[in-house]
Order: C-alpha cells, then sequence, then structure tokens
C-alpha cells in the first residue's frame, strides 16, 4: 500500500500496456465499437464511461479510501448527482455555515421537489442529534465550514449517522484526502469541487464523488449516467495533471497559510482571523466595513476572484461572491458579515504575499 | 452587426459575432481555461466571474447556438441528458409532463426512475395522434415533450399543433431539436418554448465530445434556465464548448450529404426481399411524410428499418464492414446500433415491444462515406444472410 503522496504522483501511469505511454491518454470518441451484439469491450458510451474519466475516479476513490469515484462536471454537479438519489419527503441535515451554491440548490432547488433541508451548527453532534428526525435520510457537512473554518468531529457525527441510519455526506474540498478522508472516519459519501485543490491551477472546473459500500456506489452510478452531468475527457485529464502535485502544493499552500495567520493576528487592522492550524485556508475581518473595497483595490499581487485552492493566491469577499445567495439575516446571523474576508492562500513566496497585505492594510490606516 | 441576421443559415454557421477575437483578430475562438476571473471592486463585478457561471468560450457557443436555432438564449451542458435533465428541473412536485412514447431510452429513464421519485408524473403518448395528446392533459399538466423525428421509430409530430394545445393550457413545449439540428427544422419558430440538443450528434458531428444545449426565446425562461444552469452546474467544459462550434462550421455540408445518402439507402432497404420495414420520413410512404415537409426543410440522416428476425439482425451486424457498431448517432461515420440493447435498453422489453421497438429493428445514422459503398456493403450482407436461411431450409 503506497502513501498518497505517491498515489497522487504515479496517476494514470501503467494504466495503458500497448505503447507503454506514462502520461495518459486523453480519449475523446464518443462510441466504442462493438464487434457484435452483446460484446461491449466495458466502454459503450462516453456518458456511462470513458477511460480517462475512469482513471480519476479510480484515483480519487483509493486516495479517499471508499469503494467508487464519480467525476461531474463541476462541484455543483457532484452535489445535484448525490441529492437525485434521495426524493421527495426526504429530509437533510446540513451545516449551518455552507458554501452559497449548496445552500442556493437545496433551498432554490430541492425543496420545489419536496426534499427539505434543516441547517444546524455541526460542530456540536448534541445539535444535531436534536435535529433528526423520521425523514431525515442524510447529514452533509462542509469541514471545516466555509468562510469560518469551523472543524467538525467528523468521527462523532458518524457514529450518530450509524445509530440512526443515515447517510453521512463530507464535502472534502477544503483539505483534500492528504489532509482529511472522511470515509475512513465513518462517512458513506465525499464530495469535492475539484475546481479548488485537486485540480489546484484555476484552469479546470471539476467535481468528485467517492462512495463507500455497494448499494450507494450503485445508486450514484446510476444517477451519474442518467443525469449525465458527467467530466469531459480532456478536464479529467487536466484533473489528473493537476493531482499529480497535490502533496507538494498542499505543503507549502499550508506552511504558507501559517506564517500568514499569525502575522494577520498581529496586525492592528484585523480584529479576527479564523484558521484551524491545517490547509490552505483562512478567513478574516477586517476593522471596519467601509474599509473592504480599498483594502482589495490596495492589493498589488493577491487576486481579487471567486474560487480558491489555485497555486495563486485569492481573497474572497464571502457577502458578496460565494455567500451572495444566502440571505443577509442568515448570513450575520452564522457571523458571515460585511468585515469579512476569506483567503485562499497561494503557493508564491511567503515573504512577497505578507509585503502585499502589509502594505494593503497599513494605508487603510493612514488614508482614513 | 444588423446586416449578419440577412445571412442565410449556412453562411450564419461561420460568419456570426465570434468570427474573429476583438484583441488579437484571431480567427478561431480561444480556449478560456480560467475557471475563474479577476475583480476590481467589490460593489461591481464584471462579466465573468467564475467559470460555472459563466466562461467566454462557453459563451460562444452559447450565441451560436441561439443564433441557429432563432431564440434568444443558449445554455450549454455536459451532455445531452444533463441539458433535458437540467430542462426538467423547471417542473416542480406535484407537476405533470406529457411525453411522446417512443423518446430515447436516456428520456426514459430520467422521467420514469427519477423525477417520479420528486413527485413529477408523466403519461406517454403517440404524439401523432392529437387526440390521445388532448385526452392525456391533466389540470397540472405542465410541459410537452416532443421528440421529432422520434428515436427510433422516426413518427413525425406535429410542433405546432402541439405548442398550440400546450399554450391553451398553460404548459411549456419541450422539443428535442438532435435528429434533425436547426439546419432543417426551428421549433422555436413553430411555436416551442425550449428546445433541446444533445450537441454529441449532428451539431458536432465527430464523435469527439458529449455535449448538450437548451435554446430558448423568452427572457422569464431564460432567466429560469440561466439560473438552473449555474445552480445545478452541469456545464460545458470549455475544451468541448470549443470542440462543439468547430463541428458546427461544417454542419450544412455535413447534413446535406448525409441526407442524399440516407434517402438512397432507404430507397434501397425498402425494396429488399429482405428488409421487412423501413422507417424514415423522407419516403413517401411515410405517414407524416407531408407533414415532415411542411415543418422541415429535410428528412435528417437516420433511419431504422426491421429485419426478418433477431438472428438476421445478429448476422447483419457481423457482416457489415462499413458502419460501426455503436451507440450513439450524427456523425462522419456511419454508425449502425440495435435500439434494443443499446439506446433503448434502460426501457423495459414489454414497453419496447408496445411501442414497437422490436428485437429485429435497427438504427442506421448515415455519415459521410459514399452511398455505393453503403449500398454495397448492406447488399452483401443482405445477400450472404438469405442465401444462408435458404441453405438451411433445403437441408
Amino acid at each position: 500500500m503506497y502513501k498518497n503522496e505517491t498515489k497522487v504522483a504515479q496517476i494514470g501511469n501503467r494504466s495503458e500496456t500497448q505503447t507503454g505511454t506514462v502520461n495518459p491518454p486523453v480519449y475523446f470518441s464518443t462510441a466504442y465499437r462493438h464487434e457484435g451484439i452483446g460484446q461491449s469491450t466495458g466502454f459503450d458510451y462516453i456518458r456511462t464511461g470513458n477511460p480517462t474519466r475512469k482513471l480519476v475516479e479510480a484515483a480519487i476513490a483509493d486516495l479517499e479510501g471508499g469503494d467508487q469515484g464519480f467525476a461531474c462536471s463541476s462541484g455543483m454537479a457532484a452535489i445535484t448527482t448525490i441529492l437525485a438519489i434521495f426524493e421527495s419527503g426526504d429530509e437533510w441535515i446540513v451545516s449551518r455555515d455552507l458554501y452559497g451554491g449548496t445552500y442556493r440548490i437545496l433551498e432554490q432547488g430541492f425543496k420545489k421537489w419536496g426534499l427539505s433541508s434543516t441547517y444546524v451548527q455541526t460542530h456540536d453532534v448534541s445539535i444535531i442529534e436534536q435535529a433528526i428526525t423520521e425523514k431525515t435520510k442524510a447529514i452533509f457537512i462542509e469541514t471545516p465550514t466555509n468562510p469560518l473554518m469551523e472543524e467538525t468531529d467528523i468521527q462523532a457525527v458518524a457514529e450518530l449517522a450509524k445509530k440512526y441510519n443515515i447517510l453521512l455526506i463530507v464535502d472534502n474540498t477544503f483539505y483534500t484526502p492528504l489532509l482529511q478522508r472522511p470515509i475512513e472516519l465513518g462517512a458513506d459519501i465525499v464530495i469535492h469541487s475539484a475546481t479548488k485543490y485537486l485540480g489546484g491551477h484555476n484552469d479546470v472546473l471539476a467535481g468528485l464523488i467517492v462512495g463507500k459500500g455497494k448499494e450507494v456506489c450503485e445508486q450514484l452510478g446510476f444517477h451519474h449516467n442518467s443525469i449525465g452531468a458527467v467530466l469531459s475527457p480532456f478536464d479529467s485529464w487536466l484533473l489528473i495533471r493537476g493531482m499529480k502535485t497535490l502533496a507538494l502544493r498542499m505543503k507549502q499552500h499550508e506552511s504558507n497559510a501559517r506564517e500568514l495567520a499569525s502575522f494577520l493576528k498581529n496586525h492592528a487592522n484585523v480584529v479576527d482571523v479564523l484558521y484551524p492550524g491545517r490547509g490552505g485556508m483562512l478567513s478574516f475581518r477586517i476593522k471596519k466595513e467601509e474599509w473592504v473595497n480599498s483594502f482589495l483595490q490596495n492589493l498589488n499581487l493577491i487576486t481579487f476572484a471567486e474560487s480558491l485552492g489555485g497555486v495563486e493566491s485569492f481573497i474572497t469577499y464571502p457577502a458578496t461572491q460565494t455567500h451572495a445567495d444566502i440571505p443577509e439575516e442568515v448570513r450575520f446571523s452564522i457571523g458571515v458579515c460585511n468585515r469579512l474576508l476569506r483567503f485562499s492562500v497561494g503557493i508564491e513566496d511567503v515573504e512577497d504575499l505578507i509585503k502585499d497585505i502589509d502594505q494593503a492594510l497599513t494605508r487603510l490606516s493612514s488614508e482614513a | 452587426m444588423t446586416k449578419e441576421h440577412n445571412f442565410s443559415f449556412e453562411t450564419k454557421l461561420l460568419h456570426n459575432e465570434h468570427k474573429y477575437d476583438p484583441t488579437n483578430g484571431a480567427v478561431s475562438v480561444p480556449i478560456q481555461h480560467a475557471s475563474t476571473f479577476h475583480q476590481h471592486s467589490v460593489d461591481e463585478f464584471g462579466k465573468y466571474d467564475y467559470g460555472r457561471s459563466a466562461n467566454p468560450t462557453r459563451e460562444a457557443f452559447e450565441t451560436v447556438i441561439a443564433n441557429l436555432e432563432e431564440g434568444t438564449n443558449g445554455y450549454a451542458f455536459s451532455s445531452g441528458m444533463a441539458a433535458i435533465s437540467t430542462a426538467f428541473l423547471l417542473l416542480s412536485q406535484g407537476d405533470h409532463v406529457v411525453i411522446t412514447e417512443d423518446v430515447y431510452g436516456g428520456t426514459y429513464r430520467m422521467v420514469t426512475e427519477v423525477l417520479s421519485r420528486f413527485g413529477i408524473e408523466h403519461t406517454f403518448v403517440d404524439m401523432t395522434d392529437l387526440t390521445a395528446v388532448k385526452q392525456a392533459i391533466r389540470p397540472n399538466t405542465k410541459v410537452f415533450y416532443v421528440e421529432t423525428p422520434s428515436n427510433p421509430l422516426l413518427k413525425v409530430t406535429d410542433i405546432r399543433a402541439i405548442s398550440e394545445i400546450a399554450k391553451s393550457v398553460g404548459a411549456l413545449t419541450f422539443v428535442d431539436n438532435t435528429f434533425l439540428t436547426p439546419a432543417l427544422q426551428k421549433p422555436l419558430l413553430l411555436g416551442a418554448d425550449v428546445v433541446l440538443h444533445s450537441a454529441t450528434k449532428f451539431l458536432s458531428g465527430h464523435s469527439d465530445v458529449v455535449a448538450g444545449a437548451i435554446v430558448v426565446n423568452d427572457p422569464d425562461l431564460a432567466k429560469q434556465i440561466g439560473f438552473l444552469q449555474n445552480s445545478f452546474g452541469a456545464v460545458l467544459g470549455v475544451q468541448d464548448a470549443w470542440l462543439v462550434l468547430r463541428g458546427i462550421k461544417t454542419l450544412s455540408v455535413r447534413m446535406d450529404f448525409s441526407i442524399k445518402s440516407a434517402i438512397q439507402i432507404a430507397h434501397f432497404l425498402q425494396n429488399h426481399p429482405s428488409v421487412k420495414k423501413v422507417y424514415y420520413p423522407g419516403l413517401t410512404n411515410h405517414p407524416q411524410y407531408e407533414l415532415q415537409k411542411e415543418q422541415s426543410e429535410g428528412a435528417g440522416a437516420v433511419l431504422s428499418f426491421e429485419l426478418e428476425s433477431e438472428e438476421a439482425v445478429k448476422q447483419f451486424v457481423e457482416l457489415t464492414e462499413i458502419p460501426v457498431f455503436a451507440v450513439s448517432l450524427g456523425a462522419v461515420e456511419s454508425i449502425l446500433s440495435y435500439p434494443a440493447k443499446m439506446s433503448h435498453a434502460a426501457m423495459p422489453i414489454e414497453q419496447r415491444l408496445k411501442r414497437g421497438i422490436s428485437q429485429s429493428l435497427l438504427r442506421l445514422s448515415v455519415g459521410l462515406e459514399h452511398p455505393d459503398d453503403i449500398i454495397k456493403d448492406f447488399s452483401a450482407a443482405l445477400e450472404t444472410i438469405s442465401a444462408k436461411n435458404q441453405g438451411e431450409i433445403v437441408r
């Protein structure tokens, strides 16, 4: 059994025997020739199965310790594919502090089809337990949460889920299997917006699902094919290419994030720093709301953009970007205020990042 | 720009607002891989912020397909089924769909096994029978779902008549236009509300990309589909959007050639003693031949035919050398499919037989090979089969 660092570097190697190609080919073919009726090569139609996509699906299943992987055209497509295994009347319990896109598909999408969601703080298992009803079919958690960076005890939630015979779904986008493997802690399904750390270069939109257990995998496979929100062969290949450096990148993201967290904590114009101590994501609140725009415009190196997990550092303003679809009163009540900024720390030299943040923050008080 | 709207369809395929890049003059749309875009102010975001919501390369394909279908807005998806699934997301629990009975197996599966679990009801009808369509209407009917010509029996539905029925009860008409493409049929001009495509097929045409599209011509519907596309996120990858755009440039020449061949092949099959029946709306004895001529500019390049037996089908598949035996259609290569085990495998056998999709039915998507070669190939295969069968009878 190889370590994850070895596994990611080796994705796709030895997958092809005819030429010995080290880098797997991109199979664009939509259809596969059959020798005769009932004589399939295992591949029939691109939506159902594609050799390039299959490599990334097998790789993520292996990295996460699950049974089967499914690659989707975006992280949201992965979530919708999972939602399709449920039905009208079912209920979900969901992390209260949640990516806005997930909140939107639950509230403005699946609610219409009779699937309702209850939002709770998931760091306390007793709160989750209180929310469970007869109709609860799944618990969906993000850990750490986005953007408040609160960690949930996956193992404790998994035990609770087993007790009530409920599926546990964990969004592992922020930590990746390099830092956290929810299935090993008892989760049934893991999802990723692979656009983020797994892809890592801000050049591909992708989602991944990993299932554990025969029944769950069969259901996911059925809907993956039926709904058809699958990842294209080229994007599968780009994702594989990105994943090969995942281990290296995560180390750099994390060491930069640690230094930036302690720098920000000591800065006079910053009031809170939310960093769980691992990974490359942190959030912070600056002193005054009216400073936000100037701060972002003062940045020379760090990019003000939505998304995260890329080699380049990004700062995001959740209030108007990632969490714009969550009503203001809900947003405020959970702490996503108008002074909160989310920082996806890149792999640049950490001194350069600190210098950029420092000058942008310091100019605020001199301007005021 | 206004001038361009006067161009004929063939010219529009090549000359549209994306014919060259405004910054450097490149005549092929660049592939923009960026998943996110730099913003300059908290208060005002640029047109592009995140790749799922909008991407310039995908947008180029979306505007082109909208323009070709004469709609206002186009949306690109990661597969035809992703487009169809997203369109169905317009519905709510308790709604009802009236749908073509010999619909593509994947759509059948979506309606019967997915929508039904979210409380969306359906009735399958023969859409060529308008009385049956009217009888299927319920107070909660919200969508009429049409495939014309249908798959695999090539039945032709009167889009205008269905749209009128739908409008009279305040429902929407969805038309899957995969088989004909806007080169031959423009459902929005006939009254449809939502046009769907598996762009994997004729639009791309090269068996090298899986893609789907939706086109609408109503601002309110556009807003709803745009919201669902972004929320669900089953969007088309940028390289694939570029491949579809590349395929579309030759859509008309490919269609013209394949249709001419299809007509020749249909006639050949119809006159062959070993062929029981040919389904092709370009044949004068097709029940909706006149309707097809009236609502579209050609019968398309897909036909189905029935041989004597399942055994004959098996032999035919093994004996023919030109068409690839595979699922899918609408490619430069001719593709022979066996609906019972391929496109319609998701439909239970009794449902299949009820619809006339027998065990001896084959579907042919005519490609760009010379039609004489295909006819020669088929002729030799059919001859061998009948000689073999006669030999067996003699023994």
